[in-house]
């Protein structure tokens, strides 16, 4: 399957922007469907990238996050060709990672 | 097919079995690399604050203190956004030794939207996109070295992101 998660990461020699864009409902549980009944909260909670075994940044996300949430941060160091990894899981309990390549 | 690998399924069981253990031993021993990761794990999703309605009492939650407002804060966001359910906030800080920064929308049913922990060596900015109910203020907290800032903008929202 293919992942959920997208991201960028692009190095500039001192440091390393990461976009990352991810599939996911976000429902916030106070929407209601065509037929007028409440979709359940189904949202991701935390997010986590991590390089050379540290964490680099963590978010902690609500319902009110947008559908297909986007984040962007920058991080002193990282070479082109290091690994970044990233992990996410939702309030069912759900998670989904990948690993992606610094460019 | 389905036969023969029935016939040996007992052992290859009994061997998945053993790599399993000696997996977990494997784990068991080196604890202290998984460390820093954990440490990370560690920090709990702040359950709490993203139950509570108001602003106030989130921020509370989270923090357990008051934000001065400050210009070294510098949120960049739209003046009004055309779609509640997409709003692009990003910012940044002068500040140093910061250690976390949230976005809060007075007006939304659950005020607190995100939080996110940086570490050292993490820039001060973030960008991401939030939903909003309707017109509102949008908070931005930062953290930095043990005291809490803010910055406020009013963000006029023509069709709202929460169902409306």
């Amino acid at each position: 399957m293919a992942s959920s998660i997208r991201v960028r990461a692009t190095s500039n020699g001192d440091t390393t922007e990461v976009q990352a864009l991810i599939q996911h409902p976000m429902d916030s549980g106070f929407v209601k469907d065509a037929k007028g009944e409440i979709i359940p909260p189904h949202f991701i909670q935390q997010l986590t990238f991590e390089h050379d075994g540290k964490p680099v940044f963590l978010a902690d996300w609500g319902g009110g996050v947008s559908k297909d949430p986007y984040v962007k941060f920058a991080f002193k160091g990282g070479k082109k060709g290091d690994e970044l990894k990233i992990s996410w899981v939702d309030n069912k309990g759900a998670t989904d990672s990948t690993t992606a390549k610094i460019q | 097919m389905s036969i023969t690998s029935n016939e040996f399924s007992p052992t290859r069981r009994l061997v998945l079995k053993g790599a399993g253990i000696a997996a977990l031993i494997g784990l068991g021993a080196v604890p202290f690399d998984v460390a820093p990761a954990l440490a990370a794990a560690n920090d709990a999703y702040p359950a709490e604050a993203f139950k509570q309605k108001s602003e106030a009492d989130a921020i509370k939650a989270l923090y357990g203190k008051t934000a001065e407002p400050s210009d070294r804060v510098k949120m960049d966001a739209p003046e009004i956004a055309e779609n509640g359910a997409v709003v692009p906030i990003s910012v940044t800080t002068t500040l140093a030794d910061v250690t976390s920064i949230s976005f809060l929308v007075s007006e939304n049913p659950i005020a607190l939207v995100a939080s996110y922990r940086i570490p050292a060596g993490t820039l001060p900015s973030v960008g991401n996109r939030i939903k909003m109910a309707k017109t509102s203020n949008v908070t931005v907290l930062v953290e930095a070295g043990g005291k809490l800032y803010s910055a406020v903008k009013e963000i006029k929202v023509t069709v709202g992101g929460c169902g409306g």
